[in-house]
C-alpha cells in the first residue's frame, strides 16, 4: 500500500467517519485515496472552518474529530483551531501534508515547519520520517488524542512518504512507555474525601469540563442528590448538571450567576470535579473561597494547585472516581441550613434583565430555548453572545453546549455547529453568534448549503463588538476606540450562498422568525436587531473577588 | 533557587525542543543543559540547571515535563542526597615560567593541562560549581583566562 492508503486504511481502523478538510498540492496522493474511500469528507471554505467542524463534532459526539490540510498555509490556518481544541482537551487528530522529505528545511514552496508551530499547542505531534512508522503514528495519535486528558494532536506526512510503499500493519495495542494516564483515584484520598463531606456543613459541586469528557454526569448527580450539595458549573461544565435541577446554580465566574459566586465565596467544602480554578471562574485569587476545603478531581495532575491550594488531590477519571466516592460515603452531611441560605441567595440575586418594546438579547435566548424545548445543540461565538447564550438557554444534557472556553475563539461557533450537525444530524444545532464573530467564518455558509448541513445561526446584531464595548465603557471612560462595526446584508448574504436569511427588528417577530427557521429545511442566518446598548451581567471586574459583582441594573 | 533537574526522555528528534520549549514559554532562562544518550539508546538523559525565580511556576514546569509524552521520569534533585560534576576547558596564558605556580594551583583540583602551544595552554578541569569556580577565580588572577567552555552540570543519585 502506498502511505497515502495507509493513512485511510489507519483512519478508518481508528474509527474515523467523517473528517473535514481543503485540499492542497502535498496531500494530493490523500486526497486521491480519499476519492473512492468510504470515509465522508466535508470540503471546508477555509482550513479554520474544518478545524472547527472537526472540534464541533468531537464535542458533540464524543468521538476524535478529523482534519486535513496541505503543508504551509493550509496548516497554519489549522492552527487556531489546534489552540482551541487543545485549551478545551477537546479529542482531535490534525493531518497536514508536508514537503518532500530532502526539501524540509529548504524553504520549499507552501514549506511551514508546522511540528514546531504546533508544538505547544498539541497534546503531541508527529512528523512521520518513515512510511513504517505511519500506521503506528495515526493508532498512537488517536489514543493519545482520546485518552488521559483530551486535546488536539498533529501529524504530518511529507508528500514523499505519502507515495512510498510498504505492508500495512495495524498495532494491536498502544505501547507508550511515557504515556500511561491514571484513571483510577488513590483509595485513602477517597476516603478522606468521603469524610470531609460527611463533616461539612457547606459543601459546594463545582463541575467542569471534564465530567463531561469522563460520561461522568449521572454520578454526578447521584453524588449532589445524596449528599444534597449544590452544584455550580463551569462554562466548559455547561450541561453535566441539568440547569432545570432544584441544586443547580449554574454558571460561576466572571459572568456567572450572582447566587453561584456568593455561594462558592460561603462555602465550607468545594468539591471540584474536572475543573481548573480558571481566572474567570476565580477572579481575585487570594481572595477566593476562603472559607472553603478542597477536594480536587481531575485527570491531569497539572491542573491540581496550579491555581489554588488544594486539601485532597485526587488524580484520575472523574466517572471512576465519584463512583467510588458514593460508595465510600457512609454519612451524608446536614445541609439544611445551608440549602436555605442558598434559597435566600437565588431570591434576592435572581438573573435578569429589564425587558422592554426593543430586542433584548436576553429574550432571543429565552425565545430559542422554548422554541427547541431545550433539546438544540447550542454553539456560540466569543463575546456577550456567548455569556448570554450560558446564562439564558438551560442545558439539562451533556455535550449541549459547545463553546470556546480557553482560548475563546471569535469565529468558532458558526463552523462548530456544522461539525456538530454532521455528528448529529437528528438534532436541531443553533449557533448563538455575533455580528462581529459571525464574520470571522462567515465563508462556511458554502459549505453548510453544498453540503446539507441544515443549521440555524442567530446573530445577535448590536452593530459592536460588544464585549470589548462593554469593557470600553465600563473600564475606558467610553472611549469606543474601534468597537463600532459595519455588516452586509445578512438576508441577501444568506441567500447569496443559497441560505436563507431572516431580519428581525421588531419584538414580537422574534418567535415567528425562530420558528420559521425551525421549519425551514435549509442554513438559516437570522439577524436578530437587538438593543445595541445592552450588556452582560452581573459582571465581575478583572481582578476583584468573584463576590464583588456589578449588576447593571441599579 | 537554583535547581538541577533530570529529565529522561526518548531518544528523538524534537524531544529538546519540547523540553526546552515548556521553559522558554514561562521566560526561564535555562543556565546549563546536558544531554547524552544512556546505556539504553533509545533513551536519552537531560541535565537542566535553572534559577527559579518562583517556584511555583518551576513547580508547573516540572508537571508539564512529566505530562509531555516523550518524557518517561522527572527529577529534581535540588533537595535531594547526589552527586554532581562538570568538566571545562580553560584557555590560559601559559608559559613555562609558570610552571610551578600553575601547577600548584592545579595540584589542588582534579584539573590538568592537556594542550600547550607557543604561550597558551588548555587546562581539563572536572569538579562540582564551587571548586570550579574557585579553579577560575585562581586561574584568572594568575595569568588570566582567554577562553572558557563549560559542559554543563550531570547530575546523578544513588
Amino acid at each position: 500500500m502506498t502511505g497515502a492508503q495507509i493513512l485511510i486504511e489507519s483512519l478508518k481502523r481508528a474509527g474515523t467517519e467523517v473528517m473535514f478538510g481543503y485540499p492542497g498540492g502535498q496531500v494530493l496522493p490523500i486526497f486521491d485515496s480519499l476519492y473512492d474511500a468510504d470515509i465522508k469528507f466535508i470540503l471546508v471554505r477555509h482550513e479554520q472552518g474544518a478545524a472547527h467542524a472537526a472540534d464541533g463534532y468531537a464535542r458533540a459526539t464524543g468521538k476524535v474529530g478529523v482534519c486535513l490540510a496541505t503543508s504551509g498555509p493550509g496548516a497554519t490556518n489549522l492552527v487556531t483551531g489546534i489552540a482551541n481544541a487543545y485549551m478545551d482537551s477537546v479529542p482531535m487528530v490534525a493531518i497536514t501534508g508536508q514537503v518532500k522529505t530532502h526539501l524540509i528545511g529548504n524553504d520549499a514552496f507552501q514549506e511551514a515547519d508546522v511540528t514546531g508551530i504546533t508544538r505547544p499547542i498539541t497534546k503531541h505531534n508527529y512528523l512521520v520520517k518513515d512510511i513504517k512508522d505511519l500506521s503506528r503514528i495515526i493508532f498512537e495519535a488517536f489514543y493519545i488524542a482520546s485518552t488521559g486528558r483530551p486535546g488536539s494532536v498533529l501529524v504530518d506526512i511529507p508528500l514523499d512518504i505519502q507515495n512510498q510503499e510498504t505492508d500495512f500493519v495495524w498495532p494491536q495495542e498502544a505501547d507508550i512507555r511515557s504515556y500511561k494516564p491514571t484513571y483510577f483515584g488513590h483509595p485513602g484520598q477517597i476516603k478522606k474525601s468521603a469524610k470531609l463531606i460527611a463533616g461539612s456543613k457547606k459543601p459546594l459541586i463545582y463541575s467542569g469540563g471534564g465530567v463531561i469528557t469522563s460520561g461522568a454526569h449521572q454520578v454526578l448527580r447521584s453524588l449532589a442528590e445524596k449528599i444534597q450539595s449544590p452544584v455550580t458549573t463551569t462554562l466548559m461544565g455547561m450541561g453535566s448538571f441539568p440547569d432545570t435541577h432544584r441544586l443547580s446554580l449554574g454558571m460561576l465566574g466572571m459572568h456567572g450567576t450572582a447566587y453561584a459566586n456568593h455561594a462558592i465565596m460561603q462555602a465550607d467544602l468545594i468539591i471540584a470535579v474536572g475543573a481548573r480554578f480558571d481566572d474567570r471562574v476565580t477572579g481575585r485569587i487570594d481572595a477566593f473561597a476562603p472559607y472553603a476545603k478542597v477536594i480536587h478531581i481531575d485527570i491531569d495532575p497539572a491542573t491540581i494547585s496550579k491555581n489554588i491550594r488544594v486539601d485532597v488531590p485526587i488524580v484520575g477519571d472523574a466517572k471512576n472516581i465519584l463512583g467510588e466516592l458514593l460508595e465510600q460515603l457512609k454519612k451524608t452531611p446536614d445541609v439544611t441550613a445551608w440549602l436555605k441560605e442558598i434559597e435566600a441567595l437565588k431570591k434576592k440575586y435572581p438573573l435578569k434583565y429589564k425587558d422592554g418594546q426593543k430586542i433584548k438579547p436576553q429574550y432571543v435566548i429565552e425565545q430559542i430555548y422554548e422554541a427547541t424545548r431545550g433539546e438544540a445543540i447550542i454553539t456560540t461565538e466569543v463575546g456577550q453572545n456567548q455569556m448570554w447564550a450560558c446564562q439564558w438557554y438551560k442545558y439539562t444534557c451533556p455535550r449541549t453546549f459547545i463553546s470556546s472556553g480557553g482560548l475563546g475563539t471569535m469565529g468558532f461557533g458558526f463552523p462548530a455547529a456544522m461539525g456538530a450537525k454532521v455528528g448529529c444530524p437528528d438534532k436541531v444545532v443553533f449557533d448563538i453568534a455575533g455580528d462581529g464573530s459571525i464574520q470571522m467564518n462567515i465563508q462556511e455558509l458554502a459549505t453548510c448549503v453544498a453540503n446539507k448541513i441544515n443549521v440555524k445561526v442567530a446573530i445577535l446584531n448590536n452593530g459592536c463588538l460588544g464585549m470589548v464595548r462593554q469593557w470600553q465603557e465600563l473600564f475606558y471612560k467610553k472611549r469606543y476606540s474601534y468597537t463600532s462595526i459595519t455588516s452586509p446584508d445578512f438576508v441577501k448574504l444568506a441567500e447569496s450562498y443559497g441560505a436563507c436569511g431572516i431580519r428581525v427588528t421588531k419584538k414580537e417577530e422574534v418567535r415567528p422568525a425562530i420558528d420559521k427557521s425551525l421549519a425551514l429545511d435549509n442554513t438559516v442566518l437570522i439577524d436578530f436587531r437587538i438593543e445595541p446598548q445592552e450588556n452582560v451581567y452581573p459582571m465581575v471586574p478583572a481582578g476583584e473577588a468573584i463576590n464583588q459583582m456589578l449588576d447593571g441594573l441599579a | 533557587m537554583r535547581h538541577t533537574i533530570s529529565v529522561l526522555v526518548e531518544n528523538k528528534f524534537g524531544v529538546l525542543a519540547r523540553v526546552a520549549g515548556l521553559f522558554s514559554a514561562r521566560g526561564y532562562n535555562i543556565s546549563s543543559l546536558a544531554v547524552s544518550e544512556t546505556m539504553d539508546p533509545s533513551i536519552s538523559y537531560m541535565t537542566i540547571v535553572v534559577e527559579a525565580k518562583d517556584e511555583k511556576i518551576l513547580e508547573q514546569i516540572k508537571k508539564q515535563l512529566n505530562k509531555l509524552i516523550d518524557v518517561i521520569t522527572v527529577t529534581d534533585f535540588t533537595k535531594r542526597e547526589h552527586v554532581e560534576k562538570e568538566l571545562v576547558l580553560i584557555k590560559i596564558n601559559y608559559s613555562t615560567r609558570d610552571k610551578e605556580k600553575v601547577g600548584s594551583v592545579l595540584s589542588k583540583y582534579v584539573a590538568k593541562i592537556i594542550q600547550h602551544k607557543g604561550d597558551t595552554a588548555i587546562i581539563e578541569a572536572i569538579g562540582e560549581q564551587q571548586q570550579i569556580k574557585q579553579l577560575l577565580e585562581n586561574l584568572n588572577n594568575l595569568c588570566g583566562i582567554k577562553e572558557l567552555l563549560r559542559t554543563g552540570k550531570i547530575a546523578m543519585a544513588c
